[in-house]
């Protein structure tokens, strides 16, 4: 394959041939973690000797290597389920980079009054839903489904950005996810796993303390990390309806 | 100067080779800032120090001190301005002992820049240097390559631009210390809330012919939005301890007297 | 592949009221292949003043022993222990010192100060001293860490409480990092004494 010619501003852009080549290598590279950062997938590790590709990986001649066509808005969800409800939160802040873009920006969607989604990451890419078919171009985005099943049970669904998912009890998506996750797990499971019996999968909490622990969540991981801010959005679904709540986060 | 040692630079750039990456180093995101003002000057900073994106200090301090008269703002790695600042401090210290005068703000300056400059920016450290000596105020913006400006109002760090947007439309010559001291909190704010590379508390020192006030955390912004209802309280016995060793510590006392024989020495 | 994610660690810090506590985890791997879990990356200087060092476990060795090293002919020399901040001002410089070609390492240190005050700080390889009056982290994976700190992080606990604090802070952690866990070890020390368990930690 002949590689493609290098593209600057002013000069004149690839043929459509030219510039689908130019999107593949730029695909390989990512993945070779070159061009830019390889996004997150889930795996199961085949072996001990497993490597991260590393930037040494030579996967092409290099294209376009000043631009990406990802970018990472940031922002945070959370979902918990309980018996008869479930809530899922998000930051309000959009940013890229050190900028904030804006300060009140919803990262769900609503389905029905049963059913809605977060997403966190690159905002642009809210645009599709079909995950698993931009396998090797994937939307840069995470997200949550949330909502009551058929039994009026809280449900939480979480994927990653090329479409595997999987039903847990709660999840956390996003910039802030790092620092929340630990906290659900201690919170949600067990304080300590090896000596109380783990917990069912599903938040055994009322909706008041489940409500003030996503709320801490988030304030926590408001402190540490600069990409989460401005307001949290929560909604709590249970049969009755789609409540709504919010809370003030730090602006700066 | 004690100088830098570069031993294992060779391994570092070896381990680089095989693809392994170094860490990232703590910066200042920053916004830092200064001005002149009719007796004297200004200098303002905010107090967010970051690794990647997690805030690593929420409360650090950037204004530095140099000299009595001087002080200095840093942006860029952390260690870099913490030891260049500290540097140029112990080098005025002992220069005052040896000749018994008030430092001056260009000599600061001329160290700051020529150390910088021997080290072609990789010494990353940006800098607001106000001071009052005995011709008057002075106010420097140093780079990491060594290069210097000499301004009214100056600002550095990511969010520079904000800081700078507030210096350009409310600056006048010959403010009063009061509106001096309030538009550069108000340049600093601007940093804090729309830059995410800076946050937290507003830092102020305020230096004029024979005084220095170094407001600390002149603005705080720090307190949580929430306060759980349901605090988290682990009982005793939460966690599994397998094994358990105590060690009580004796106090050794002290006890002043004359010194024995044997210490005594001829 | 970050350098420190090449052996793993996890390292906290946490101030009490006239106490303070720093943890480990055990594990010592290369990668993903775990080779020990009884290694410790906390080094005693004196009673009441302890060193944690995460990242390159190689390095950490080296700096343990210079600073021992140091910490000896301070005690030679002024014929005292030497005193926390001065101890984080020590280490600073040493890291400092190799700013063009740092040791992979970020320490945190916790210690007692006169009338038993709480001494924490944490640094970054190149030693950029961050202070701090509640928890220090550091290791390779230190936003778990910090988001249970933040969490469940609370000023003037008593020694057992700090210890159960900071113990579920690590564990919960380490649980969400590959790289470290594998059981740990909490020092607790105060004025009259230091407290040394280790604790059972998912093997996983």
């Amino acid at each position: 394959m002949e590689p493609p010619t290098h593209c600057r501003a002013g000069a004149t852009l690839p043929s459509g041939q030219e510039f689908l080549q130019s999107f593949q290598h730029r695909i390989a590279r990512a993945f070779a973690g070159d061009t830019f950062e390889p996004i997150p997938l889930r795996c199961q590790m085949a072996g001990a000797g497993v490597q991260q590709p590393h930037a040494g990986a030579q996967a092409g001649p290099r294209v376009h290597a000043n631009w990406s066509p990802y970018d990472d808005n940031g922002g945070t969800c959370v979902a918990v389920a309980g018996n008869d409800y479930c809530i899922i939160a998000a930051s309000t802040r959009m940013s890229s980079g050190y900028a904030i873009l804006t300060r009140r920006s919803s990262k769900f969607l609503k389905f029905s009054d049963k059913c809605l989604i977060a997403s966190a990451g690159f905002q642009a890419d809210l645009l599709g839903n079909t995950l698993y078919y931009k396998r090797f171009f994937p939307y840069y985005a995470w997200n949550l489904c949330a909502g009551l099943d058929e039994e009026g049970k809280g449900a939480v669904y979480t994927y990653d950005p090329v479409g595997s998912f999987e039903r847990v009890g709660y999840s956390c998506q996003g910039s802030g996810k790092d620092l929340i996750q630990p906290v659900l797990d201690n919170q949600l499971r067990a304080a300590s796993p090896l000596l109380l019996p783990a917990k069912n999968w599903m938040s055994s909490l009322p909706l008041d303390q489940a409500v003030d622990l996503v709320k801490d969540a988030f304030v926590s991981a408001g402190e540490r990390d600069i990409y989460t801010g401005d307001w949290v959005e929560l909604l709590i679904v249970t049969k009755g309806g789609i409540r709504r709540e919010e809370l003030e986060l730090k602006k700066d | 100067m004690a100088g830098f040692n570069f031993d294992l630079c060779k391994r570092n750039s070896f381990l680089e080779s095989k693809g392994v990456k170094a860490p990232g180093y703590t910066k200042t995101g920053t916004t830092i800032a200064g001005v002149i003002f009719k007796d004297g000057v200004v200098l303002g900073a905010d107090t967010r120090s970051t690794a990647g994106s997690t805030v690593a200090d929420k409360n650090c301090e950037k204004i530095h001190f140099i000299a009595p008269n001087i002080y200095c703002c840093g942006a860029g790695t952390a260690a870099d301005t913490e030891n260049v600042t500290g540097m140029v401090a112990s080098q005025l210290d002992l220069h005052r002992y040896a000749t018994g005068r008030e430092s001056r703000v260009v000599t600061a300056m001329t160290l700051l820049k020529s150390h910088l400059f021997r080290y072609q920016g990789h010494v990353s450290a940006a800098l607001v240097l106000g001071g009052v000596d005995f011709r008057g105020p002075h106010l420097f913006t140093v780079y990491p390559h060594g290069s210097t400006d000499s301004l009214p109002y100056c600002t550095m760090g990511s969010g520079s631009l904000a800081a700078m947007a507030v210096f350009e439309s409310g600056y006048k010559d010959n403010m009063s210390r009061d509106e001096a001291v309030s538009l550069v909190d108000r340049a600093i704010q601007a940093g804090i809330w729309n830059d995410l590379g800076s946050g937290s508390n507003v830092d102020i020192c305020i230096i004029t012919k024979g005084k220095v006030d170094y407001l600390r955390n002149y603005k705080y912004f720090m307190d949580k939005t929430y306060v759980r209802k349901f605090p988290v309280c682990y009982p005793p016995g939460t966690t599994t301890v397998v094994r358990e060793k105590m060690v009580a510590l004796k106090d050794v006392d002290v006890i002043e007297g004359e010194a024995s024989e044997a210490m005594v020495i001829d | 592949m970050s350098i420190f994610e090449y052996n793993g660690s996890a390292i906290i810090g946490m101030a009490g009221k006239e106490c303070v506590a720093i943890g480990s985890d055990l594990r010592f791997g290369v990668q993903f292949q775990t080779l020990a879990t009884d290694y410790q990356k906390i080094y005693r200087i004196h009673d009441k003043l302890y060193l944690g060092l995460a990242g390159l476990g190689t390095d950490a060795q080296t700096l343990a022993a210079r600073f021992k090293f140091k910490h000896n002919m301070y005690k030679l020399r002024e014929e005292r222990d030497i005193r926390p901040s001065t101890f984080g001002q020590l280490v600073s410089s040493t890291l400092y010192e190799k700013r063009f070609g740092p040791y992979f390492c970020s320490p945190v240190v916790a210690g007692l100060d006169k009338d038993n005050v709480p001494y924490l700080c944490g640094m970054d390889t190149i030693g950029a001293i961050e202070t701090a009056k509640d928890f220090m982290v550091a290791g390779t994976a230190p936003d778990s860490l910090y988001g249970m700190c933040e969490s469940m992080f609370r000023p003037d606990l008593e020694p057992e409480e700090l210890f159960e604090v900071l113990s579920q802070c690590l564990l919960a952690g380490t649980d969400r990092d590959a790289l470290s866990g594998w059981g740990a070890i909490v020092h607790v020390i105060t004025k009259d004494k230091t407290n040394s368990r280790t604790l059972k930690g998912r093997m996983d």
